[in-house]
């Protein structure tokens, strides 16, 4: 299993990103689920310095933006640890 | 469909430079035909007649409407794409160890400059605090980024002329610029809330990877902000064409110049209280701040209206209320409320 995280404090972009990464997980058969990380210091920790950010595996996959629901699987099905290793 | 999908694709990834110029060409005509296919369809083929209140207000939303949309994908499409070569850890690079001063004429023009939205004001304000940005250059960057935005003034462009466009961009970097001087003079940094020096200190990681990207991925970031702003702003966007149609077509001609012309002193500080809570965006207040300056509102009243709506927001004071102790926010409020004052007063009496 990977981990998933948005990073956000709970604007609608950050729940805009939740959803779709969410959705994205579902198309592609996972068993993740999305974790969100609201809280400043913790955010400031990924040194992460725009909201919604995506992190996978304690990753900074993405930041700042909120990416089509292609790319967004494409770019997960990448990153997602093999089921196999999990 | 799909194959002619495919070959779009194909074409995009192999020659996105050719594409990005067909699409402009297309834009600028496509804009250039708006006002004739709108004077045809509703006076031509719909038979609206000249005149009546009603007709006036239908012309204006149609017109507006379809102008303002199609002005708001260009611009936001071409200035994502134009920011992709910034970005915000490269800014802060650029800005670290920089003293006041020069400092906040930088912080101003990279707010400007950078792809960057006010949500994100909390971890981009600890980011700074890490690489040692000083307190008031910090303070510039998060007054021009939302006060120069793009929408903001190439809408202004759009309904207003070059002019009126320039001096609000020229205004309000000063404003930025000297607020922020002004706020870093103060050596307020004790009452910047205790967390932020904690998380600084603890910020770092590697942040997301600095690739350059390539033009078929800078063009899909300018779909994507497309996308994102016009789902979020598109209801007030309506509402703002629909009461500025109202108002273009309900209120009399003189109605703003008799009750709040440029002699009225009371008539700025009136825009710019009542800007602070209608955060909107300023794509949803422009086609008002039109219809009003029709009617006979004073354009530096106006503008002072705008720069309050974008700059001082309350759903941004709250946000900067998690990292600014509320002596450090009401200074800053204040200080920035007073450059818009200031600029309003001014071009009510210059312009």
């Amino acid at each position: 299993m990977s981990t998933v995280k948005v990073l956000g404090s709970g604007c609608a972009n950050c729940r805009r990103l939740t959803d779709l990464a969410e959705q994205a997980l579902a198309e592609l058969g996972r068993p993740e689920h999305v974790e969100k990380v609201t809280d400043d210091g913790e955010i400031a920790a990924y040194g992460v310095m725009t909201t919604p950010a995506l992190v996978v595996d304690e990753q900074v996959l993405m930041a700042g933006r909120i990416p089509g629901l292609a790319s967004l699987r494409e770019a997960l099905a990448e990153r997602l640890a093999q089921p196999a290793s999990s | 469909m799909t194959a002619l999908a495919a070959r779009a694709r194909l074409a995009e990834e192999r020659h996105p430079l050719w594409l990005l110029g067909g699409a402009a060409i297309g834009w600028f005509a496509v804009y250039e035909a708006l006002l004739p296919f709108w004077n045809d369809l509703l006076y031509g083929a719909f038979g609206v007649p000249h005149g009546p209140r009603w007709a006036d207000a239908l012309h204006f939303f149609c017109y507006d409407a379809t102008k303002i949309l199609l002005l708001l994908v260009g611009i936001i499409f071409a200035v994502r794409i134009l920011r992709s070569f910034l970005s915000i850890e490269r800014t802060r690079a650029l800005l670290g160890g920089r003293r006041e001063g020069l400092g906040n004429v930088a912080a101003a023009a990279l707010g400007v400059a950078t792809p960057f939205c006010s949500c994100s004001a909390v971890p981009a304000f600890i980011g700074f605090v890490a690489a040692g940005v000083p307190l008031g250059v910090t303070l510039s960057f998060l007054i021009a980024s939302p006060m120069v935005n793009e929408i903001a003034v190439v809408l202004l462009y759009g309904l207003f002329g070059f002019r009126i466009a320039a001096l609000y961009i020229g205004s309000g970097l000063l404003i930025a610029i000297v607020a922020g001087a002004v706020l870093g003079r103060m050596r307020l940094e004790r009452y910047v809330e205790p967390f932020v020096l904690q998380a600084a200190a603890g910020a770092g990681g590697p942040g997301a990877a600095e690739i350059a990207p390539t033009w078929s991925e800078r063009i899909e970031l300018g779909r994507e902000e497309v996308r994102a702003i016009l789902g979020r702003i598109w209801p007030y966007l309506v509402a703002g064409i629909a009461l500025g149609a109202a108002i273009h077509g309900w209120v009399p001609t003189d109605f703003f110049a008799r009750y709040a012309g440029p002699d009225n002193p009371f008539a700025v500080p009136f825009a710019v209280v009542l800007g602070v809570p209608l955060y909107s965006n300023a794509a949803g207040v422009l086609p008002l701040v039109e219809a009003l300056h029709a009617k006979g509102l004073a354009m530096g009243t106006l503008l002072a209206f705008m720069m309050s709506v974008v700059a001082l927001s309350l759903p941004e004071t709250i946000l900067l209320r998690r990292v600014l102790r509320p002596q450090l926010l009401a200074a800053f409020v204040a200080v920035v409320a007073g450059g818009i004052l200031a600029t309003g007063f001014l071009f009510n009496a210059v312009l």
